[in-house]
């Protein structure tokens, strides 16, 4: 028993990684419909936002709380000037959007490498994250909890803003119907450029979850960024509830699997379970035809 | 009010208007009549800026809007029903209300406003606008339209494919709007009775030209009719 509870949260702890890095996707690519190859550098943006805070602000703690915010609006601000540099033009010309993209993430990459350095560096955790708390023979690592807490919050934050505020009315209507959205008096196209805002600086939030649980790399966004659009296109395009759904299961999926055999053989395993799930639903769990987003 | 001159526009490599003047009088209205692919919605359309012209020119109120965008013209007391009773599907009949009113000084009273006009809209306020009957999407369309409190609305043929109940009060709104006062009206309308007696002044369009035009009235009726049937 304790064991079906251990990998069920380590399977959770998984899927919160997950659902982090795939819900600012679940903008830009679900609800925008825009290919961002650069997305995952945006995770690395996040990230490499928390070990330059660390080398000033000595508290791994506190520089971790100012990292939030801080990778938020630097991932956020690098995505809104990708948008306004270059994806607005190519809104009609997805392949052109995938290799732009893909070329900007490219030069990112390489940018990380000359400031700072190829190796993969490390931050340090702070105190209260390292330890462990056990309840009833399961064991839960306290950055897994943090991560997963983070990981509700930022869903739990973009469902409110989305359904509650007059910026949330306004990327509704636009992904519904922009001709109509713009005349109605919507500027679509600021519209367009504050949703690639919110959804780059989720990313780099999700890059400060990821230093609690592994190195920060120039390529560390492209090991995360197929996961990611994998969790959107299964939960269904611009599908916010789909998209949890999704992670969380991938995610004890990837860990039952990881305990009956290894970590390669899981990953081909929950692909297998994917492609396979496309051919039954290719929409997806979610689509904006019945429901709609948040 | 609106001055459409020599407007000359298309989908791509097709052009639909071949060189179009249209005049909105002040407080007036001004309906187009044509058949179908004369080039009524795209008149339409290049009035509100949804597709760019590619000869001609566009004054409100003597300002050249020709090269705006859509929502610029909002902003400068323009709005537009389309055809088809749009609306956003997967919001309620309230958020596609209060989307428009968002930001907006006066949205608590031009909603109200709006919805006085369309007392039913008040009973469906939290249905989504997917789940409304056409002719009941047709008066949101046309509250949203007015919740921006414009001076000049366009009407893409605002009774078309409505249930006949339903089209006696739509035809009676927007004659009611059209005498208040402050609002001019370019109306696009297929049928020449409810066109004429709305019409300050009426332009029959065929294939993209106009090819009649004249004082509104039920008095044109019959040479408007005369006109379409050739």
């Amino acid at each position: 028993m304790t064991v079906v509870l251990n990998q069920s949260f380590t399977g959770i702890s998984i899927g919160a990684v997950l659902l982090l890095i795939a819900l600012g996707l679940t903008l830009t690519f679900g609800q925008m419909g825009v290919i961002n190859m650069a997305h995952g550098e945006f995770i690395m943006a996040g990230a490499y936002t928390t070990y330059v805070l660390q080398k000033s602000i000595s508290s791994a703690g506190l520089s971790l709380l100012v990292a939030l915010p801080l990778a938020f609006l630097v991932a956020g601000a690098m995505g809104a000037l990708l948008e306004w540099l270059l994806i607005r033009r190519l809104y009609t010309r997805p392949l052109d959007t995938l290799l732009v993209t893909w070329g900007v993430s490219l030069m990112l990459q390489q940018l990380a490498r000359d400031v700072f350095g190829a190796p993969n560096v490390q931050t340090a955790a702070p105190d209260l994250l390292t330890g462990n708390i056990s309840a009833g023979g399961v064991t839960f690592a306290n950055n897994r909890l943090f991560i997963l807490g983070l990981a509700l919050l930022c869903v739990l934050g973009l469902t409110l803003v989305l359904r509650f505020t007059p910026l949330g009315r306004r990327i509704r209507a636009v992904v519904q119907n922009r001709d109509l959205a713009e005349v109605s008096g919507i500027a679509t196209g600021r519209v367009d450029r504050v949703t690639f805002f919110i959804g780059s600086g989720l990313a780099g939030v999700a890059g400060v979850a990821l230093t609690l649980v592994g190195p920060i790399g120039p390529t560390m966004g492209t090991n995360y960024i197929v996961d990611a659009f994998l969790v959107v296109v299964v939960g269904g395009i611009g599908q916010l509830r789909g998209a949890v759904i999704t992670a969380f299961a991938l995610g004890v999926l990837q860990s039952v699997l990881e305990y009956s055999t290894t970590v390669s053989v899981a990953k081909v395993g929950v692909l297998v379970a994917i492609v396979a799930f496309l051919q039954w639903r290719p929409q997806g769990l979610y689509t904006l035809r019945t429901r709609s987003l948040a | 009010m609106l001055e459409l001159t020599d407007l000359r526009a298309g989908y791509d490599r097709t052009p639909v208007l071949h060189g179009v003047t249209v005049s909105v009088p002040k407080d007036g209205v001004a309906t187009v009549l044509g058949h179908n692919g004369a080039g009524k919605s795209t008149l339409l359309r290049t009035a509100m800026g949804l597709i760019r012209p590619k000869g001609g020119t566009i004054l409100l109120d003597g300002e050249d809007i020709t090269r705006l965008a859509p929502h610029q013209r909002v902003a400068r007391g323009m709005a537009y029903v389309p055809q088809g009773q749009q609306s956003f599907p997967h919001l309620t009949t309230a958020e596609n209300l209060q989307l428009v009113a968002d930001g907006r000084a006066d949205g608590k009273e031009a909603t109200a406003e709006a919805l006085d006009l369309f007392p039913v809209l008040r009973e469906l306020s939290g249905r989504r606008a997917g789940l409304l009957s056409g002719g009941q999407r047709q008066q949101l369309a046309i509250a949203r339209a007015l919740v921006t409190r414009p001076r000049l609305l366009l009407l893409d043929e605002p009774t078309e494919g409505i249930q006949p109940s339903v089209v006696a009060e739509i035809e009676e709104t927007v004659l009611e709007l059209a005498r208040r006062g402050g609002l001019s009206v370019l109306l696009v309308e297929q049928h020449v009775g409810f066109a004429m007696r709305a019409a300050d002044r009426y332009y029959v369009l065929e294939a993209g030209r106009v090819t009649s035009s004249g004082e509104g009235g039920t008095g044109s009726e019959q040479t408007v009719r005369a006109a379409l049937s050739v």
